[in-house]
């Protein structure tokens, strides 16, 4: 992979300025390097004020991080956002088809587009969910779409989060931190805003209320607590909806609903958005060792005395090996052609592809199909003989576990460093929300970025930052 | 509002309030081993027991001695009530409740923690203690300014003010009752320095020089002292000026609730039982026994708010 092949979205492949850069390169030319160094440091400290932190998992309480952030927004193009947020759209309703299928009628098996051992035999597929149509016929109320970039028009799905994504608070302070620092900038350029989406979720979710509630639908978020890596999320959310954050231990089943212990009594919750994993939701009928989950949740739910956001079981749309088939479920459901690519995946369970992987290891990303994080996974072209000789048995040993893609030669955008800018690779991960009043994508979403030189992995327990990200008004 | 968000926010401000405390029981035991020659291991002995932290050092500590004293109070994290140790549950608790409070108030706590657990990160010299509490004291106040100043007057406030004024009428009452003997009448060897220095304990410690000279003179004398601390309503430390607005805090929750709890009553009756009496009548019924039902009446308040407002289930 030459230096060459490498799509840079401010400077394209010939070093050429594309054009939603062109009023940024302007400013940026005049501008004083040490300036924007003050700038880099201050966006710091307002992070560390506000607290805007991530938590390490096994490490001690105190151990609080910040995630890097980067000063030089990510421009995209309005009519690029607007092909991309239609293939987002036809994808977020497919897969929001597909899940009311698979725990209903089945069709998809039945139509032998996706194998039966496919869905019975995975993790992420929850019998209790079987014949349950949640209120409002939504499953994933809240999805993010990870998307990777390699042309000018080229975008591909790298994976789909349809359980409980995060991400959005850094989308929103993002912004906020770029509209404090640079003014003038947004005076230059038309930024179409992301601000509203707190409200947006939370109207999507009150849309979402069980056939139960009377009168104005009580949101909550549950969260696992502080000690979670994503509380800093949790607490925002909650905070800029205006709804309470609540914990396990705040709620209770009292007279067929799910309540919260207030200071003036048990209150009863119609949407609860969940931010905690479907394994420890409830621990009678499911983990009966959590301690995060609510007893009798699913039993009020099943009853229809209360939503959760996302529904449980929603994991079966977003699984590795569930993803390969992707183009087919969105065919299938849609009756179109998926306008958002997948990544071309090849299956290990599958004999055929297993070869071509062994043989083609040096080349390939292999990944878990049940992993996340950037954890387990193998990138081929900057691994070690040696590192690629252990995945190797471990592959052999388990092929079912895997899948492998080709090496994407990710896009790059300017990263601000000591000498000025620098290029770095890239994804997003657009928010979408769903409700029956319809699918609302915010324009842009979150950018991370891989802040060492050369490195593909963004993820930020892997030394990834994220940046703003902005699309122009047409 | 949710009875963990109440629990949460009752607790951060009876740390601040208690880090403040502390902070202030330090300076003042520097003070008084500066200005006077005497036994270090006596006058911070007394200042731990002041601070109710003495046994826990004891326990983990072989003899008292100044620097050990005013590291245990400051930054140890064995001692839950440190400066660094209350600091921190302060903080940790906001966290808990940062859908409850202000931008300002977040940040306000936030920075002093930050600051404190920096300025704190190693032991403190002599030379830089004082710079050191002068910080910590100016950062707790921006929390209680920023609190004053960006935080509706609803439930929330309430709960922060209850925590702040039990934290403190506990605070006075410990004060006075670790030193009541030397407020006794009997006890009134007026002017001896031994007398002096106790005096100074009890007025620098809960930051009342400057107030006791403007309300009673410059002449000092026990029954003042304790009428000052105990019934005086100007005096925002005294047991009066507290338990007042703890029982104010617990009306106004009783309306906006239109619930008149338990602990409204009681604290209605901590008032009735009191603060209508004389200062002449405290010392005849005996003022060690009134300070100890004090505390013991502030303690079984603190529970029944617990309960009233469902902090725990």
């Amino acid at each position: 992979m030459s230096e060459k092949n490498i799509f840079d979205e401010m400077w394209g492949r010939d070093e050429t300025l594309r054009e939603p850069y062109a009023e940024f390169q302007s400013w940026f030319e005049g501008e004083d390097l040490k300036r924007l160094r003050a700038k880099q440091r201050e966006a710091e400290e307002v992070f560390r004020l506000m607290g805007i932190t991530f938590n390490v998992y096994g490490r001690a309480e105190a151990e609080e991080r910040l995630i890097p952030f980067d000063i030089i927004p990510r421009i995209i193009a309005g009519r690029e956002w607007q092909r991309l947020s239609k293939g987002i759209e036809q994808r977020v309703r497919a897969i929001n088809a597909f899940l009311h299928d698979i725990y209903n009628r089945q069709e998809i098996i039945k139509a032998g587009r996706v194998p039966q051992e496919m869905i019975a035999r995975n993790e992420a597929f929850l019998p209790q969910m079987n014949g349950m149509t949640p209120p409002g016929g939504i499953y994933t109320h809240i999805v993010g779409i990870d998307l990777v970039r390699t042309g000018p028009d080229q975008f591909y799905v790298l994976e789909d989060n349809a359980r409980t994504p995060s991400g959005v608070s850094y989308m929103l302070e993002n912004r906020e931190t770029m509209l404090k620092m640079f003014p003038e900038l947004f005076s230059k350029n038309r930024v179409q805003p992301v601000q509203n989406y707190p409200t947006s979720l939370r109207q999507s979710l009150a849309a979402c209320a069980p056939a139960r509630c009377s009168g104005t639908p009580t949101v909550a978020v549950l969260t696992p607590g502080i000690y979670n890596s994503a509380y800093y999320e949790h607490s925002f959310l909650a905070d800029q909806m205006g709804v309470e954050l609540v914990e396990g231990h705040d709620l209770r089943v009292v007279d067929g609903r799910v309540q919260m212990r207030t200071t003036e009594g048990y209150k009863p919750i119609d949407v609860l958005y969940r931010r905690v994993d479907d394994e420890f939701l409830d621990p009678l009928n499911f983990n009966p060792d959590s301690a995060l989950g609510i007893p009798g949740i699913m039993d009020v739910y099943r009853s229809g005395g209360i939503t959760i956001a996302n529904a449980p079981g929603t994991g079966i749309a977003d699984d590795k090996a569930i993803y390969s088939y992707m183009p087919d479920i969105v065919e299938f459901y849609t009756g179109e052609k998926a306008i958002l690519e997948n990544v071309p995946t090849w299956r290990c369970s599958e004999a055929d592809s297993l070869a071509y992987v062994l043989d083609n290891l040096e080349e390939l990303v292999v990944k878990e199909v049940h992993g996340s994080g950037g954890y387990g996974m193998l990138i081929g072209p900057t691994a070690s003989k040696k590192e690629i000789a252990e995945f190797r048995k471990k592959l052999t040993a388990k092929p079912g576990n895997y899948i492998a893609q080709p090496t994407l030669s990710l896009s790059t955008v300017p990263i601000f460093t000591k000498a000025g800018l620098a290029p770095r690779h890239v994804d997003l991960r657009p928010f979408v929300l769903c409700s029956p009043e319809g699918i609302k994508i915010t324009p842009g979403g979150l950018t991370r970025v891989a802040l060492k030189k050369g490195s593909l992995v963004v993820n930020s327990s892997q030394g990834g930052g994220t940046k703003d990200t902005w699309v122009l008004e047409e | 509002m949710l009875g963990k968000t109440a629990n949460g926010l009752y607790w951060m401000y009876r740390y601040l309030e208690r880090a403040e405390n502390t902070a202030r029981l330090i300076e003042t035991g520097q003070r008084i081993g500066l200005t006077r020659l005497g036994q270090d291991e006596d006058e911070w002995s007394s200042v731990m027991q002041t601070a109710s932290v003495l046994d826990g050092f004891n326990e983990s500590h072989d003899e008292v001695g100044k620097e050990a004293a005013i590291d245990w109070m400051l930054r140890s994290m064995d001692n839950p009530s440190s400066v660094l140790s209350t600091i921190s549950a302060a903080r940790q608790n906001a966290r808990l409740v940062r859908t409850a409070l202000t931008h300002e108030v977040w940040e306000a706590v936030n920075m002093c923690y930050m600051n404190t657990r920096d300025a704190l990160k190693r032991k403190v010299s002599e030379r830089d203690l004082p710079a050191v509490l002068e910080q910590i004291r100016q950062r707790t106040a921006l929390v209680r300014g920023a609190t004053h100043g960006t935080m509706l007057r609803n439930d929330i406030y309430d709960f922060a003010r209850l925590g702040t004024f039990l934290e403190r009428a506990d605070n006075t009452a410990r004060i006075l009752d670790v030193k009541y003997y030397v407020l006794l009448p009997s006890a009134m060897s007026v002017g001896s320095s031994i007398d002096n220095v106790h005096w100074e304990t009890i007025l620098r410690g809960v930051s009342a020089r400057g107030g006791f000279r403007m309300a009673y003179g410059s002449e000092v004398n026990a029954r003042d002292i304790a009428q000052f601390l105990i019934l005086d309503k100007r005096m925002p430390r005294s047991l009066n000026f507290c338990v007042t607005k703890i029982y104010s805090n617990l009306r106004y929750l009783a309306q906006d609730y239109h619930e008149d709890p338990a602990s409204s009553k009681l604290a209605q009756s901590l008032v009735e039982s009191f603060l209508h009496n004389d200062i002449e009548v405290v010392f005849e019924a005996g003022l060690h026994e009134y300070i100890q039902s004090v505390l013991t009446s502030l303690s079984v308040l603190g529970r029944q708010i617990e309960i009233d407002y469902r902090f725990y289930e």
